[in-house]
């Protein structure tokens, strides 16, 4: 899990919009409020779904992550904006595979809270087996 | 009661462990108070007027001795010898120094107690009925499905940053005391073609829009119970609004988009979400109902209580009620004497609370949302002896549901939010009806504060219930009439102008004499306000 950089030759992210105006893009940004099922149709040619933080108290993008995981999307899912040390794990959970930090984040710190769950109670989107499941075999 | 495994154990271990590094680092200047604000809350530490304030979960308001000695504990080493009580069964200390944090959760940890989602926007404490597993009207104990609920909602890694604040309550009789439809959800457990089901009550609150929580559905299969929970909470994740904190709960949404269409998209989203696999099996249910199983009462012992003492006998008949097994009863203990802080007990109050619960209560104790301690297994023979030890540390108060059984928020005294104090009004209204006799005769009359519209104290909820509010700098009360957190739910009308400290006790006076000029035989005094309406009382307190 490490944090994302700008790759070279990056196909850039269009916006949800754009995306279904014109959708030979494969990479796509959603913002908080935009609706992550308009891109269901669409999720076999799509590398990249980038899922906006306004502010890490916006919690939107969390549902939005577990739908288009849950719908099978298997392509890169990238949190990018105010992402915290602190909502790493949660973000992971839910199916980020990817963070664009808009304050980098201290590596030993990510690891750190990435390791400190050893199960969960539920399950997510992380292919994680929760607890019960763990308890009953 | 449930009793931790290796897991739960190691869940909240480790969260000892995270807040110890997350409050290090604050210490350290490494993030910022913003930055940290989410997560002190997340573990239930408030900056308040004067102190941190720390509030911990007591899940669905059932503690053991060795739990309850360690409230006594952390009161006495790191508190100022007290705790408070809350309108949600936690218990919060005002007193709190910001490095003693992660040494409070670590002691907690030690006994299966924690402070996790005790606030924040996520899913607070799920709450019950206090006579669970007790009560004479139940239909089965509604624990172990507030227990699943608080291990889904445990770290629930999308629902972390809700809108707002989201609140369960979970309960399985008919009689409400729970204030079941006055949370976001409110799950009642009921029997349809000889099946258990939860029926749910979505968008219900008070705060500054108080709403009484609509059917959304009236019987969900037990083995749907998570992935329904799941559905309704992913709805309002995704739709809630997030413009504006003050119509950010879910009534507003509800209220927004009309319970039908709130419903439908439920629907919608539950037809996926039960696929995903995330209910439990029934052994896991199994596995936690049977540590809820009911202790071994004798119940063979004998029905007869000796009331020849009489100051005995009123207690009696006020706090104690009606349990499931003959020859035994439910105790209620009083944390409101006359002229003393609602819900507040000292630490050898609480001690002795543990020591009675150990001794005569199969070791069990619950906290009430009225801010009261129950023992919920008590032979009826020993009832005496209970309630001489009561008696000893100012705990035998016979006035449960009574006008001085007062539900008041902490207010201007300790809560940086409010804008009226709350105490010292509860205490001069308990004065004021000190006469045993008097409230006996005004008979159950559930009186609430709050010391600002967020309603901490549940005055929309009171039959008479009392709103501090700041009036060009001064503190002014409005008096609320005719509200009810209980089955016969309603939400309180203001009764015209307010009043200050002392109009506010003398305008309840005149409204209690009019209740007794008015009623008829067995009326209570919410029954009369609705069947003879405002007016009357408006003149009497108005003229």
């Amino acid at each position: 899990m490490v944090e994302h950089l700008q790759a070279d030759g990056e196909e850039p992210c269009v916006t949800l919009d754009a995306f279904l105006d014109q959708s030979n893009a494969t990479a796509v940004r959603l913002e908080s409020d935009e609706d992550a099922r308009a891109l269901i149709p669409f999720l076999d040619r799509l590398k990249l779904i980038e899922v906006a933080f306004p502010k890490f108290r916006d919690g939107r993008g969390y549902s939005s992550a577990r739908i288009l995981r849950e719908a099978g999307y298997t392509g890169e899912l990238r949190a990018q904006g105010d992402v915290l040390v602190d909502q790493i794990g949660y973000l992971k959970r839910c199916g980020f595979d990817s963070f664009a930090p808009e304050k980098s984040l201290n590596p030993a710190d990510v690891e750190a809270a990435l390791s400190r769950w050893p199960e969960h109670y539920q399950g997510a989107a992380d292919g994680a087996v929760p607890i019960w499941k763990l308890r009953h075999g | 009661m449930y009793k931790y495994d290796e897991y739960d154990q190691q869940m909240v271990d480790a969260r000892v462990a995270e807040f110890a590094d997350q409050v290090k680092r604050r210490l350290a200047g490494e993030i910022t108070e913003d930055q940290f604000k989410p997560l002190r809350l997340m573990n239930g530490l408030y900056l308040q007027l004067h102190a941190y304030m720390l509030r911990v979960a007591v899940p669905y308001g059932t503690l053991d001795s060795r739990q309850m000695r360690m409230l006594a504990h952390i009161a006495r080493k790191y508190d100022r010898d007290y705790g408070h009580f809350t309108t949600r069964q936690n218990i919060q200390y005002n007193w709190i120094k910001l490095e003693d944090a992660p040494a409070i959760l670590a002691d907690l940890a030690s006994v299966e107690m924690h402070a996790i989602q005790t606030s924040g926007n996520c899913i607070r404490n799920i709450s019950s009925d206090q006579w669970a597993g007790a009560a004479a009207d139940e239909l089965t104990d509604p624990r172990p499905w507030a227990e699943l609920l608080r291990q889904w909602s445990s770290f629930h890694p999308e629902f972390s940053y809700l809108p707002r604040k989201f609140k369960i309550a979970v309960i399985a009789a008919d009689e409400d005391r729970a204030a079941m439809r006055l949370h976001d959800i409110g799950i009642q457990i009921v029997e349809k073609d000889g099946a258990h089901g939860a029926a749910f009550y979505v968008g219900g609150g008070m705060g500054r829009t108080p709403m009484i929580a609509p059917l959304i559905k009236d019987f969900v299969p037990l083995d749907d119970l998570l992935s329904y929970t799941e559905a309704c909470l992913r709805v309002y994740n995704r739709y809630g609004r997030r413009d504006n904190i003050y119509k950010a709960r879910i009534k507003i949404l509800i209220h927004e988009l009309g319970a039908d269409e709130y419903r439908r998209q439920v629907e919608e989203e539950f037809a996926h979400v039960k696929s995903l696999g995330i209910d439990p099996p029934k052994a896991e249910f199994d596995r936690i109902a049977a540590q809820f199983a009911m202790p071994p009462l004798d119940a063979s012992a004998s029905d007869e209580i000796d009331r020849t003492d009489p100051d005995f006998a009123v207690w009696v008949d006020q706090n104690v009620a009606a349990h499931k097994v003959p020859g035994h009863a439910i105790v209620n203990i009083s944390l409101k004497p006359i002229g003393g802080i609602p819900g507040d007990a000292s630490s050898a109050q609480i001690d002795l609370m543990a020591d009675l619960a150990e001794k005569y209560s199969h070791d069990e104790l619950r906290v009430t949302h009225a801010q009261n301690i129950v023992l919920p297994h008590v032979r009826k023979a020993d009832l005496y002896a209970i309630w001489q030890a009561l008696d000893g540390a100012g705990l035998a108060t016979p006035n449960l549901d009574l006008i001085s059984d007062i539900i008041a928020c902490p207010g201007l005294d300790y809560c940086s939010l409010a804008n009226a104090r709350s105490i010292p009004v509860a205490q001069k209204i308990a004065q004021r009806f000190a006469d045993p006799a008097r409230q006996r005769d005004l008979g159950e009359l559930k009186l609430k504060i709050s010391g600002c519209i967020n309603a901490c104290g549940h005055h929309h909820a009171g039959h008479i219930g009392i709103l501090g509010v700041d009036r060009k700098g001064t503190e002014n009360y409005q008096l609320l009439l005719g509200g009810s957190g209980a089955e016969d739910v309603s939400l309180g009308t203001i009764t015209g102008p307010g009043f200050d400290e002392d109009g506010i006790v003398d305008a309840i006076e005149r409204v209690t004499d009019k209740y007794l000029a008015e009623r008829t035989d067995g009326e209570r005094f919410v029954d009369t306000y609705r069947r003879v309406g405002m007016a009357p009382f408006k003149e009497a307190i108005y003229g």
